[in-house]
């Protein structure tokens, strides 16, 4: 892992009456309604909603590639206003550059703060080994796995240490099992280094398994109708002989979080936002829990 | 090139085997192929056809042609012809592949450039080679230079617009990626922009070889003694009917050869373009 600044501040962030629209002249509406929230340095946080409830729209405000309409956003104090390393992020289709290796990929944060060559590639093989991918790092994206190309994507926005990741359903197009597999390793990177994350997902079995905390939203326009405590204590386990998911309190509170999305599910099929603020994206919409 | 590449599924090598010859009998219809056209030049010519509307009356045999093309082979003016025609092909595609490019890229990467830039490209584009030549003769020192800037002309479209087009299909979230990662907008567009417009940049590359060699016959009308264009032009002001020929047959040829080159060089920088699965 690359060390941190030691005078970074760790990654606190806060939300004040945020608000964003999107979209132009007649298309325009509020994607995102008066969110106040404020998530402690090294926390994970899950956002947890409907297609077109704004979570992936906030996180984009996170990311820096979306200019609220109204309130602020700031990292550490620090109004967030443009896309920066200390703001990692993750999309659920990868964005690795299919031009280059792997290696080249994970280590093009560094090649971006003006690393040499040497110790890019040094600094990106120890990363590369941390997820699994040791033996990849000559390949192209194209000639990874679905897995793979995200494990590689988490390591690429991983590599400057920053201090939040942000996370746009990173897993949500993979198998059950990968994502399972996935999900560990998300644990294990993260509990070594523990960047602040926010993760977006609409699987309630995923939150509860990775989150110290759940924000629920809901569309229309998207506001946090939610805030609540993950009560399970770390590891949890997700075995044979012991599984978190058929302990009575999982079911309970899954039952809940069922209860509040059902409720709020638009009339109409929502848009599926981007963290690019871009409308409806390209990427086709998967269905919700 | 390693290949290293997972499997491609069945159903997509079987529906290629299915439309594509095996090589030795795409090699049998394409030499098939130009023989027959030989042929029908031979007979067309051999016995003067006169269709009316179009004659072979005046048009040189294959073999007046071959024993014209063996003179040239065997003349010390050859050499020159070639160094002339390849240098004025050269630098006028050489300049046109950076401008060409670089133009290409801004346009499509920026809609204030575009706005700026775009409408006076679209008037001149259409404007054919020879319409140029009096202003190139006016505007230029030299006619070497105006020559140069004939074949300019031919090769700078067809690589701006590949480059335009390159720049639009490049995907908006590798972009995002690159800032968040700390990508400066210059760092944005040599590590991204260019890069994923490579394979637009490359096709029009090719295209603006081609093209830059369409218009030499029109760059040498304007003087010289020495050229591919020049000699062709010549040899139909002062009769030499299967010189002409010659002429054409040796433009093509470069200009397919040097096509084929610009092709094969793009494949050598573009090595992820050649790989199975969603290279983008």
């Amino acid at each position: 892992m690359s060390a941190r600044d030691p005078f970074a501040r760790p990654g606190g962030v806060a939300l004040e009456a945020l608000s964003v629209a999107l979209g132009s002249g007649a298309q325009r509406f509020t994607a995102v309604r008066d969110v106040s929230v404020s998530i402690a340095p090294g926390e994970f946080v899950c956002i947890l909603g409907p297609s077109g409830c704004g979570k992936s729209t906030l996180l984009g405000v996170l990311a820096g590639h979306i200019v609220p309409a109204g309130g602020r956003a700031t990292l550490d104090g620090v109004r967030i206003d443009g896309p920066h390393p200390d703001r990692g992020i993750v999309f659920q289709q990868h964005t690795l550059f299919p031009w280059r290796k792997t290696l080249d990929n994970v280590a093009f944060g560094l090649k971006m703060r003006g690393v040499g060559k040497q110790e890019r590639h040094q600094r990106g093989r120890a990363l590369l080994e941390r997820v699994g991918l040791a033996d990849f790092a000559d390949r192209y994206p194209s000639q990874l796995s679905g897995g793979m190309q995200q494990r590689a994507e988490i390591a690429r926005a991983m590599i400057t240490g920053p201090r939040i990741l942000l996370m746009d359903e990173p897993f949500g197009a993979l198998d059950a099992q990968t994502r399972s597999m996935m999900q560990a390793l998300l644990l294990d990177v993260w509990s070594e280094s523990r960047p602040t994350v926010v993760f977006v997902t609409h699987d309630i079995d995923e939150a509860l398994f990775l989150a110290d905390r759940i924000l629920v939203m809901s569309p229309g326009p998207g506001t946090v109708i939610e805030d609540m405590r993950v009560p399970f204590a770390r590891p949890r386990e997700r075995g044979e002989t012991r599984d978190l998911v058929t302990e009575p309190e999982f079911i309970a509170i899954k039952r809940h979080l069922l209860a509040l999305l059902r409720h709020r599910q638009p009339a109409l099929p929502a848009p599926r936002l981007s963290p690019l603020g871009d409308g409806p994206s390209s990427l086709p919409s998967t269905s919700a829990p | 090139m390693t290949t290293q590449a997972l499997p491609r599924p069945a159903s997509v090598s079987n529906a290629a085997s299915r439309t594509r010859p095996a090589r030795g009998a795409r090699a049998a219809l394409q030499g098939a192929s130009l023989a027959l056209g030989l042929l029908c030049w031979h007979l067309a010519t051999q016995h003067r056809l006169n269709l009316g509307v179009i004659t072979f009356e005046n048009v040189p045999t294959p073999a007046e042609t071959l024993r014209a093309a063996w003179s040239l082979l065997q003349s010390p003016k050859l050499a020159h012809h070639l160094t002339s025609s390849l240098s004025r092909v050269g630098w006028g595609y050489a300049s046109a592949a950076v401008l060409a490019t670089v133009t290409g890229l801004l346009i499509g990467r920026s809609p204030w450039v575009r706005l700026g830039l775009l409408p006076p490209l679209e008037v001149l584009r259409p404007i054919p080679a020879v319409a140029w030549i009096p202003l190139a003769i006016l505007m230029f020192p030299s006619s070497e230079l105006s020559m140069i800037f004939i074949t300019f002309t031919g090769a700078f479209f067809p690589i701006l617009l590949g480059a335009i087009h390159g720049a639009e299909s490049v995907d908006p979230r590798l972009v995002a990626s690159a800032r968040s990662l700390g990508a400066s907008r210059a760092a944005v567009l040599r590590e991204v922009v260019l890069p994923g417009a490579a394979q637009g940049i490359v096709a029009g590359l090719a295209i603006g070889m081609g093209t830059s060699w369409f218009c030499l016959v029109t760059a040498e009308m304007i003087s010289g003694q020495f050229g591919i264009g020049y000699y062709t032009w010549e040899s139909y002001t002062v009769q030499r009917y299967p010189n002409i020929i010659v002429g054409m047959l040796l433009i093509g040829v470069l200009g397919m050869a040097s096509s084929a080159l610009v092709r094969l060089a793009g494949r050598l920088v573009t090595p992820w373009l050649a790989l199975d699965g969603s290279a983008r």
